[in-house]
């Protein structure tokens, strides 16, 4: 169970840390459209989560609640991989992380979606619909930028550049993720691996990007261990909860 | 539309059902937009099972509390469960449903393959609910709710929204 319980956090926590990320944003896009696209965007993840955390609550057997499992955690307790929690640098940035993040996020859930674990599946099933809304959005820009003006070109570039390390983390296994592959409940992430890269490429391609060579790899997200980023991003999700215990809305 | 998919609802919960509409677009009752899965009374407590739209959806939770408030006014408890599966489509809003938000000014949702060249914005195909015209482009796929996209009549010069296809 304990396995189990893990596993959905490491899916889980993806989508609470960039909606978070994402709802920094609310208001403050550099346009209107795009600031109503991101903040639907977290609003669609932050529904997945909510769907996932129940469900862990359930099987967790201590009569936890999804919002103590969003808001009670300490920062090595949140299993987000580092890309998602990287910051709204400039748009570059926004939209590379989104883009990295979503053609990885659909193939996860393409493969959820057939787990025998009903709760997961339907979750996946459900996501789906909203995720390739997502990635077609982030696809988009990542192409409109980057074949755009000479600066949009260069900022998207050194965004992707600078991401680009955190995406091998995507494919790294826990331990959790090892037990629930081998049940077959959960997805073994690296059967998908090449698949990725290969349509990042091609879509950054398009976009007359570069598509980064080096082979400097970051992780650490996954166990716990984050990026400096991520006890400010906790800072203001748990501050309700940390400064007045047990409130409600 | 397949067998499983088919709401089950009890005929005479519709009446009480019917009063209950979409914080969101308040036109639609939950019973038009076909979130109910399931009505059944047994021993005395209603039982509902709702889908959402989107994950995300915060009309879910009032529509929740709002069914549970309807049913109470006539002396009858409820209780409300979401379900994910199977996932909500826009095949499952009723023609009548589609016909009320159209004249509430809310573009309906074409074809599956229609949907994606015109949210591409390669074709003209969604109608101005107010003249009529398809002459109209896309602003911005996302609008103002996570179930509808920007548009914009390029006769009449209104904006609109478009309610995605979602299947």
């Amino acid at each position: 169970m304990k396995h189990l319980y893990n596993y959905i956090l490491t899916i889980a926590d993806n989508s609470l840390i960039l909606a978070q990320r994402l709802g920094e944003l609310c208001g403050h896009g550099p346009s209107l459209e795009t600031d109503i696209a991101l903040t639907n965007i977290s609003l669609d993840l932050l529904g997945q989560t909510r769907s996932y955390y129940q469900y862990a609550a359930k099987i967790s057997g201590e009569g936890k609640t999804e919002d103590d499992i969003a808001f009670l955690r300490i920062e090595r307790e949140y299993k987000n991989c580092l890309l998602v929690e990287q910051p709204n640098t400039h748009f570059g940035y926004v939209i590379g992380r989104q883009f990295l993040f979503d053609v990885y996020h659909l193939m996860l859930m393409e493969k959820l979606q057939y787990s025998p674990d009903e709760t997961l599946a339907a979750i996946a099933k459900k996501g789906i619909k909203e995720v390739s809304y997502h990635k077609r959005f982030s696809s988009d820009w990542v192409k409109r930028l980057g074949d755009g003006t000479e600066e949009s070109n260069a900022k998207m570039q050194e965004a992707i550049d600078d991401l680009w390390r955190f995406t091998d983390e995507l494919f790294f296994t826990t331990d959790a993720e090892k037990a629930k592959g081998k049940e077959g409940v959960g997805i073994d992430v690296s059967t998908f691996k090449e698949k990725y890269y290969e349509e990042v490429s091609e879509v950054l391609k398009e976009a007359t990007l570069t598509v980064p060579e080096n082979k400097y790899f970051t992780k650490g997200g996954k166990e716990g261990v984050h990026t400096e980023h991520m006890g400010y991003i906790l800072a203001d999700l748990q501050y309700m909860q940390r400064t007045y215990p047990n409130m409600t809305w | 539309m397949t067998l499983t998919e088919k709401p089950n609802i009890q005929q005479d919960l519709i009446p009480v059902m019917k009063t209950v509409s979409d914080p969101e677009i308040p036109v639609l009752t939950v019973l038009d937009l076909g979130v109910i899965r399931e009505a059944i009374e047994e021993n005395g407590i209603v039982h509902i099972k709702l889908t959402p739209t989107y994950s995300g959806c915060p009309a879910m939770d009032v529509i929740g509390d709002d069914l549970k408030k309807a049913f109470s006014e006539i002396g009858k408890k409820a209780e409300v469960e979401l379900i994910l599966s199977p996932a909500w489509s826009t095949d499952w809003i009723s023609e009548e449903g589609l016909k009320k938000m159209e004249e509430y000014g809310i573009a309906r949702p074409l074809s599956e393959t229609a949907d994606k060249d015109v949210l591409l914005g390669e074709k003209k195909m969604v109608k101005c609910p107010q003249c009529g015209s398809t002459n109209t482009h896309l602003v911005s796929q996302f609008g103002s709710t996570a179930c509808k996209a920007l548009f914009k009549c390029d006769d009449c010069q209104e904006p609109f929204d478009y309610f995605k296809c979602l299947k």
